[in-house]
């Protein structure tokens, strides 16, 4: 079994008025089915309101399925006595790094969480130095949270997961806040993560520069999953990513309007690299 | 019809420990009507440079001046100032609060002092222009989609019938589809009232698309203020200072070092499109 494995995971959520009768119910996750494959790194595109967070929230037992089930590294999530195992198995960042930041200095913030589990204190000391040390915070480890941009903070929220050594990190729209720079330090750290320590990395993101370099993509739309692939085959499919109110990398953008212009360029180029080998033919 | 800011600076916490400069000697003048785009990495003074605007936060030293007059004289209305210049801020839908949409646009009119019926027309007037479907109007807020939200935030704004318009990172957070819709909501609303816009983003390519005057602020200095053509040539000082230009600057330069003559100073796919078909014999590709 992959690190998650979903099964028909349906979550509705249900409103009352004040008599408490159900006055509405909104189907966020809709019969998703998928199996994520541990040491994997995979994507999670859909517009907003399409349940991309509802699902990732199922990912660390922060919601519980309807219907369905999901385990998580073989856990069933609605069991309540799984709850803390799974949650110290994904471990989840946000979109604001300012939110998720409680210390004083950078090395007692990704201590916090080791300590509230009870690890012995040389264990949480040599977790602290090499998580740091593998989002590149270290130098910064004495220094206050708030004196760090934006993507400085982010990489330390993603260290702060790190020492809880996790399976599986979930980023529910880690850029969304971030300069491009910030971007950059917050996606290569996650491949980093990804190769060097075989974490499993769900990434959720609104941009689709950030999807390139993943190994499978999920899309969703109206809680549902409605395509799935690797980024090629994902970008290749350029107008119905925009019937979902989706986007495509620029250089994929390019290739569809060479495409409609009548150039007979193939589908699919994810890269400047492969646009100018492509081009070459027509030179 | 301007903004002239002539050498403020402005210093946080002045006098104790924490001193720091967050302006310094920024200078410019904006024309009525312009819609541009502010860039700078986080920490780099954008937000504090627009607080400077509205009079939220006095400079140091420096003056700025609103249609002529001196903002920091002793007689001058500030509150007009601030009805003038509309500010929105970052995840402006946080601020939302009321029962329903429309008695939410009203909010900022109605403190104004203005009548029951001017208040609301300028509530329809501003859901209006925003675009917000009339069926949604007497709905909760609560109950919209991130992007509708946003546009009712800046409907709430608009009532007050400001000649600039703000709006710090107005797309952060937005599906790329909502992001289009926001940025051409506000450029439609730009031409058709002929408002002032300036757009705070990290979105270089959201910028590149629909301004047509960038401002870069680095370590609380005004590094360039020019075209967007003109400041993404500079992409890699840009670079240098935490920022990017759009990835079609990069594929026209990569481009052009591989012996394409192609033009890297398009800002657009659509441009790069033509500048690419343009170096291509026809008889290829024509149908």
């Amino acid at each position: 079994m992959g690190i998650v494995k979903a099964d028909k995971l349906t979550f509705e959520y249900i409103r009352r008025d004040e008599e408490g009768n159900v006055d509405s119910i909104t189907t966020a996750v809709d019969n998703v089915s998928l199996e994520i494959k541990e040491g994997s790194f995979v994507a999670v595109l859909g517009h907003n309101g399409s349940g991309k967070s509802t699902f990732a929230k199922h990912l660390n037992a922060l919601l519980y399925p309807t219907e369905g089930t999901l385990w998580v590294d073989g856990m069933d999530t609605s069991e309540e006595n799984n709850t803390m195992s799974i949650r110290q198995t994904a471990g989840m960042v946000f979109q604001n790094p300012d939110n998720q930041m409680i210390c004083t200095l950078v090395e007692e913030e990704v201590g916090f969480g080791p300590e509230n589990i009870g690890v012995p204190t040389d264990e949480i000391w040599q977790r602290v130095e090499s998580s740091l040390k593998a989002v590149g915070m270290y130098a910064f480890r004495k220094a206050s949270p708030n004196k760090l941009s934006g993507g400085q903070k982010q990489r330390v929220a993603i260290a702060s997961i790190v020492a809880m050594k996790p399976k599986c990190i979930i980023l529910d729209e880690p850029t969304a806040m971030l300069d491009p720079a910030g971007r950059k330090e917050v996606i290569d750290t996650l491949h980093l993560l990804n190769k060097q320590e075989g974490v499993t990395i769900i990434l959720i993101t609104h941009y689709m520069e950030e999807v390139i370099d993943a190994d499978y993509v999920y899309v969703m739309d109206e809680g549902k999953l409605v395509m799935q692939g690797t980024p090629r085959t994902i970008f290749s499919q350029v107008e119905h990513l925009k019937e979902l109110r989706l986007d495509v990398p620029q250089v994929t953008e390019l290739v569809y309007e060479l495409q409609q212009s009548g150039l007979p360029i193939k589908d699919g180029i994810l890269t400047t690299e492969e646009l100018l080998q492509e081009l070459e033919r027509f030179r | 019809m301007s903004i002239i800011v002539d050498k403020i600076n402005y210093i946080y916490e002045i006098g104790t420990g924490f001193e720091r400069q967050a302006l310094k000697d920024v200078s410019c003048v904006i024309e009525k009507n312009e819609f541009i785009g502010l860039i700078g990495h986080t920490g780099s003074g954008k937000s504090t440079f627009i607080q400077h605007l509205n009079g939220l936060i006095r400079a140091t030293s420096g003056n700025i001046f609103y249609e002529g007059q001196d903002i920091y004289d002793k007689d001058y209305d500030m509150r007009k100032l601030r009805s003038k210049v509309g500010l929105v801020f970052q995840y402006p839908e946080h601020q939302l609060f009321e029962t329903d949409i429309f008695k939410d646009v009203c909010f900022g009119p109605k403190n104004l002092g203005l009548s029951k019926m001017d208040t609301e027309l300028r509530a329809f007037e501003a859901l209006r222009l925003v675009g917000l479907d009339e069926n949604l109007y007497y709905q909760s807020p609560f109950d919209l989609s991130g992007g509708q939200k946003r546009r009712v935030a800046i409907a709430g704004v608009l009532a007050m019938k400001p000649d600039v318009l703000i709006l710090d990172e107005p797309t952060a957070g937005l599906d790329p589809k909502g992001r289009e819709e926001i940025l051409g909501c506000v450029q439609h609303l730009r031409e058709e009232t002929g408002i002032t816009v300036i757009l705070v983003s990290h979105s270089m390519e959201d910028v590149a698309r629909y301004v047509n005057r960038i401002m870069v602020m680095n370590d609380g200095i005004l590094m360039y203020d020019d075209t967007p053509a003109n400041v993404f040539a500079h992409y890699k000082e840009l670079e240098q200072i935490g920022l990017a230009a759009p990835n079609v600057t990069y594929i026209m330069n990569d481009m052009k070092k591989a012996g394409w003559n192609v033009d890297t100073s398009v800002l657009t796919v659509e441009q790069a499109r033509d500048s690419i078909l343009s170096c291509i014999d026809q008889n290829v590709y024509r149908k």
